[in-house]
C-alpha cells in the first residue's frame, strides 16, 4: 500500500519560491498526471517526491511514512526519465537488473525478475545490446523496464514521452496505460502535454506558476475548469475566450453581440459586472451541424475566415465579440473562405468566468 | 624527367616539401642515432663514428648493472608517480566539481603548478627538502616531530619519495583538470537514476561516474606516462641521480654516458632500449582506453 500525501509542500531556490505549498494525496494504485506549461514546478515537485530535490518546508509522506528527508533510495520509488538515462556502459539486462544487484538480491533472484519485466515491454531480443544501439522507443521501454523490475511502492514519470516522435508517443501512451493495468502501483506522471494527461489519467492535477490551479479527473477538469486558465489549458482546440459585460441575463460582447446565459449563473450575476464567457469550438457549430442544436444562447451569421478540413469535422476559423474564434463543424460540406454561416452556441456548454479573478461561475 | 611531367607525379611532387622536411627533421637523424649505437662513436673522436663494432654496445648493455637498474627505477617511477597523481587529480576533481562558488578561479589556481619550469620546481624542492635550512626539516622540528633532521635527498629510498612529491606537486593538477573536463561532460541523468534504483554516494561513484571517466583516466595516463618517463631536469637539479646513483633514471643515466663521458654511441643504444619502455606504455594504455571507450557505450 503506498498513498503519496503532500502536504503544503513548498521548494524554495534561495529567496526564490517556485512552489507555494502544494497539498496532493494520491491513493494507492492511482495515477495521477500533473501537468502544466513550462516553468509551473510540475517537474520540481515530482523530484521533490523522488528525492533528488530538497523539500524547503512542508511535508511529503510515502505510505505512512514521512520521507522528507530520506535520500531517493529508501524511499521504495522508481523514476522514469525525459533523457531516459539509461546506463550507457550496461547492456539493457544489466540495466534492468542494476537496481536489484545493488540492493543485494542474488543472481538467481534477479533472472526472473528481469525476465518478467522484459516479457512485459517485448526486449527479450535485445537483452544484450548497449542503450546506444536501441532506437528511442527501445530506449523508453527498458527505462520503464529498470522501473518495474524493482516493484517500487511509487512510479514516477518526468515527461517520459517527450523525445518520442508523435507516432511512437502514441503508441507508448497506449502501452503506459496497459502497463499500468497490469503492474498495479501508484503512478505520478508529469507531462506539459494535456492529450497525455486526458487519455492516462485518474485525476489531473493542473499547475501554473508554482501553484494548483484545480484537481479532478479528466471528465471533470475538462467540463468543468475551475477557471479561464485550466479552460485555455485543457482541450485542444482551447476554448474560445471572450470578454463581456452582464445585461440582461446575459453578456454583451465588446462588438455588441449579446450571448444568453444559463439562468442558475445568469440570476448570481448583477448588470454590468465582468465576466469571461467560454465555449469549447464543439459548442460552437454552423447550423444543422451540432450535437445538441435545442438549447441555444446565440444565433448568429457570421463569415468563414479560414476554414480546416479534418475529415471527419472541419475546424472553422471566424470572428465574435473582436476575437478570433474556432469553431467545429460535424459531418462536413465544403466551404468557401468567406462564406457567410449561421451559428449556434450550445447554452448548456457555455462556461462564464468572473471577469476580474478569471474563477469559474459555476461553482 | 617525363615521370615528372606525368599526372601520376602530381601527389608526390605536392607531397614533396613535407617529405623533405620529415627525412631532414626526423628520418635522417633516427637513422644517424640508429647507426652510432652500432658503433663505438665518441664525442671527441668524430672519426669514430664510422667504427663499426656490431653488437657489441646492445652487448655490454645487456650485463650493465647501472642501466637496468635506471631502467626498472624508471619503470618504478613512472608507476608511482602516474599511480599518485592520478587518485589524487581525481580526488580534486572531485571536490573542485562540487563547488558551485569561485570554481573557475580555483580552476586557474590550478594550473599554476604547470606554469613553472620544472628546473625551477627542482630548485624549489630541493630547497625544501635541504636537511639543515629545508622548510620541511624545519617545520618538522618546530613541530616537535623529529630530533634529528632527517637526510631527504641523501638517503637513497627519501631522495626517490623526495622526487615523486616534486613531480607530484607540479603535475596532480594536470590529472584534475583533464578529469575534470570529464566530469563536466559527465550526463546528470544516469546519476539520478542510480540515486533512485538505490545506489548511495560510494556505489554511484563506482558504477556510474568512475566507468564514464576512464577514458579520460587513460587519454591522461598515456600523455602523462610519456611526460614522467622524459623526467630528467628536476632530477638532475634536485639529486643528480645520486645519492651513488640511487635516484638515476634512463635519461640521467644517458646524458651522463653521452654528454659527459662522450660514449654518444652506449648512449644511443641505451636510448633504442628505453623506447621499448614508451611503446609498452602507449600501448597499454591505449589498449585501456579504446577498452574503457567500448564500456561507455559504442563511441567507437
Amino acid at each position: 500500500m503506498a498513498e503519496v500525501h503532500l502536504s503544503k509542500v513548498v521548494k524554495r531556490y534561495g529567496s526564490l519560491e517556485v512552489v507555494h505549498g502544494i497539498d496532493l494525496e494520491v491513493a494507492h494504485n492511482e495515477f495521477v498526471v500533473l501537468v502544466g506549461p513550462s516553468g509551473c514546478g510540475k517537474s520540481t515537485t515530482l523530484r521533490m517526491i523522488a528525492g533528488l530535490e530538497e523539500i524547503s518546508d512542508g511535508e511529503l509522506k510515502i505510505g505512512d511514512r514521512v520521507v522528507n528527508s530520506l535520500p531517493p533510495r529508501s524511499r521504495n520509488i522508481s523514476m522514469v526519465f525525459q533523457s531516459y538515462a539509461l546506463y550507457p556502459h550496461m547492456t539493457v539486462r544489466e540495466n534492468l537488473g542494476f537496481g536489484l544487484k545493488i540492493a543485494g538480491m542474488k543472481p538467481e533472484d534477479i533472472i526472473p525478475r528481469v525476465d518478467e519485466a522484459s516479457a512485459i515491454l517485448g526486449l527479450e531480443k535485445f537483452m544484450d545490446r548497449l542503450p546506444a544501439n536501441l532506437s528511442g522507443g527501445q530506449r523508453q521501454r527498458v527505462a520503464m523496464g529498470r522501473a518495474i523490475v524493482r516493484h517500487p511502492d511509487v512510479f514516477l514519470f518526468d515527461e517520459p514521452l517527450s523525445n518520442l516522435d508523435a507516432k511512437l508517443r502514441g503508441q507508448m501512451r497506449v502501452e503506459i496505460k496497459k502497463l499500468h493495468q497490469r503492474v498495479k502501483t501508484t503512478v505520478i506522471y508529469v507531462t506539459h502535454d494535456q492529450v497525455e494527461a486526458m487519455t492516462l489519467a485518474d485525476r489531473i492535477v493542473i499547475m501554473r506558476d508554482g501553484y494548483v490551479e484545480q484537481v479532478g479527473t479528466p471528465t471533470d477538469v475538462f467540463e468543468n475548469p475551475a477557471n479561464t486558465f485550466v479552460a485555455g489549458f485543457i482541450g485542444s482546440p482551447p476554448m474560445n475566450q471572450l470578454e463581456g459585460v452582464v445585461e440582461n441575463g446575459g453578456a454583451r460582447l465588446t462588438d455588441g453581440t449579446l450571448v444568453q446565459m444559463p439562468e442558475d449563473i445568469a440570476s448570481k450575476l448583477s448588470d454590468g459586472a465582468k465576466v469571461v464567457i467560454g465555449f469549447r469550438p464543439d459548442a460552437f457549430a454552423p447550423k444543422g451541424h451540432s450535437l445538441h442544436p435545442e438549447d441555444r444562447s446565440l444565433e448568429i451569421a457570421l463569415p468563414v475566415i479560414i476554414s480546416e478540413p479534418l475529415g471527419t469535422e472541419t475546424i472553422i476559423y471566424t470572428q465574435l465579440g473582436g476575437k478570433e474564434v474556432q469553431a467545429k463543424m460535424l459531418d462536413p460540406h465544403p466551404l468557401q473562405d468567406g462564406e457567410s454561416l449561421t451559428f449556434t452556441l450550445d447554452l448548456e456548454r457555455l462556461h462564464v468566468f468572473d471577469g476580474e479573478t478569471g474563477k469559474s461561475m459555476r461553482a | 624527367m617525363k615521370f615528372f611531367r606525368s599526372p601520376q607525379a602530381t601527389p608526390y611532387l605536392l607531397l614533396m616539401p613535407a617529405i623533405i622536411v620529415i627525412l631532414a627533421v626526423v628520418l635522417v637523424p633516427l637513422l644517424v642515432s640508429f647507426w652510432t649505437s652500432f658503433t663505438s662513436y665518441n664525442l671527441v673522436r668524430p672519426d669514430s663514428l664510422y667504427n663499426f663494432v656490431g653488437l657489441r654496445n646492445y652487448k655490454r648493455l645487456w650485463g650493465n648493472e647501472d642501466f637496468w637498474w635506471a631502467f626498472g627505477r624508471t619503470v618504478v617511477f613512472i608507476t608511482i608517480a602516474l599511480n599518485l597523481e592520478m587518485l589524487m587529480g581525481l580526488g580534486l576533481a572531485l571536490l573542485v566539481n562540487r563547488i558551485t562558488w569561485g570554481q573557475r578561479t580555483l580552476r586557474t589556481i590550478m594550473m599554476f603548478p604547470m606554469m613553472f619550469s620544472p628546473i625551477l620546481v627542482g630548485f624549489q624542492f630541493k630547497y625544501l627538502f635541504n636537511d639543515s635550512v629545508g622548510l620541511v626539516n624545519n617545520a618538522l622540528f618546530s613541530l616537535g616531530l623529529i630530533t634529528k633532521p632527517i637526510p631527504w635527498l641523501v638517503d637513497g629510498f627519501l631522495a626517490n619519495f623526495s622526487i615523486i612529491v616534486a613531480e607530484m606537486w607540479m603535475s596532480t593538477s594536470i590529472f584534475a583538470i583533464l578529469l575534470m573536463a570529464g566530469l563536466l561532460a559527465m550526463p546528470k541523468d544516469p546519476i539520478e537514476a542510480a540515486k533512485v534504483d538505490g545506489c548511495n554516494a560510494l556505489q554511484v561513484f563506482r558504477h556510474i561516474t568512475l566507468p564514464f571517466l576512464m577514458p579520460f583516466i587513460w587519454i591522461a595516463m598515456t600523455i602523462r606516462s610519456l611526460d614522467v618517463a622524459r623526467a630528467y631536469d628536476m632530477v638532475k637539479i634536485m639529486t643528480n641521480g645520486g645519492p651513488a646513483g640511487r635516484t638515476e633514471l634512463i635519461w640521467t643515466l644517458m646524458t651522463r654516458t653521452g654528454y659527459q663521458n662522450s660514449q654518444m654511441g652506449m648512449a644511443n643504444a641505451m636510448g633504442y632500449v628505453s623506447i621499448l619502455l614508451s611503446i609498452a606504455f602507449t600501448i597499454m594504455f591505449y589498449r585501456n582506453l579504446s577498452k574503457a571507450r567500448v564500456f561507455m557505450g559504442g563511441a567507437q
